[in-house]
């Protein structure tokens, strides 16, 4: 059980939309995070520094908030080893081919109203749901 | 000081500023990101919020800085131009969909979640990368 809380929901979001405003505003890119990983691996000449500079941005977040807020990152993970393993193989694999994941996609490309967005997250959003169901319903994992 | 540095700048402060909102709505909590995708046991609605959120914004705002003739310190915007829907769009969102629901982590929270230093989210980074990889060679080979 987690609990429904709407407005710190609401707040990331518009924090994360903002984001992705401040990024397109001042440097043209898009915040498509499966992207920006990925260029970072099959690095462009002239390609590379903005990419690196915001991946860092989103690792230091992560490591600011405890020392500012004084409160754990809140991280609680699923699932065991083996399934943390299969699926970064299938996250990794899925957003490249599908040239985008939940920031590229959703924020982002509903945010440009992309047509081909709209399809890709209505497609992973059933594709995702269906998985949960099995993995934890029927298979109890 | 080089011509680049404000837009490295931008890009980082940007970072921060989306793994903030990541982590103040728990869109980095796969506990929390599975029990949205659960809609048949222990259903948390909180995401559609974060989506919702995060739309508001870049909705009317991408158009307004879309209509702005460059970007502030870039000499153009670059935006996804395709407009088709094939195969590979679909097959992929399936694929990535399936290790989504399997984790509850997709690539921006399980970047953030790095910080934790927790082994298994850097395992699901490495492969992540692996998996990249390996689509980014199967795809070149196949003749893209």
């Amino acid at each position: 059980m987690t609990e429904f809380t709407p407005i710190s929901g609401l707040i990331g979001g518009i924090l994360i939309g903002v984001a992705s405003v401040l990024m397109l505003w001042g440097t043209g890119r898009i915040t498509g995070i499966s992207g920006i990983f990925g260029g970072l691996l099959t690095p462009a000449r002239g390609d590379v520094s903005w990419r690196a500079a915001f991946i860092a941005g989103l690792v230091l977040g992560g490591l600011l908030w405890p020392l500012i807020t004084g409160t754990s990152l809140p991280v609680d993970l699923q699932v065991s080893w083996p399934w943390m393993l299969v699926a970064g193989l299938l996250v990794g694999f899925g957003t490249r081919l599908g040239g985008g994941c939940t920031s590229g996609h959703g924020v982002c490309g509903i945010g440009r109203r992309s047509m081909r967005s709209v399809v890709a997250v209505v497609t992973f959003m059933i594709s995702a749901v269906v998985t949960t169901y099995v993995v934890r319903h029927l298979l109890g994992a | 000081m080089t011509k680049q540095t404000p837009a490295l700048l931008i890009a980082f402060g940007s970072g921060i500023l989306f793994s903030i909102g990541l982590i103040v709505s728990q869109m980095v909590n796969p506990a929390k990101v599975l029990n949205f995708l659960d809609v048949a046991g222990t259903w948390d609605p909180t995401l559609a919020f974060v989506m919702g959120g995060a739309v508001a914004v870049t909705l009317p705002l991408f158009a307004w800085v879309l209509k702005r003739p460059h970007p502030l310190f870039a000499k153009q915007f670059y935006v996804p131009t395709r407009k088709d829907v094939d195969g590979r769009l679909i097959g992929g969102s399936i694929i990535f969909g399936i290790g989504w629901g399997i984790a509850g982590l997709c690539p921006g929270p399980a970047i953030t979640a790095a910080a934790t230093g927790l082994l298994p989210v850097l395992g699901f980074l490495a492969a992540m990368a692996a998996g990249a990889l390996l689509q980014n060679w199967l795809f070149t080979r196949l003749g893209k």
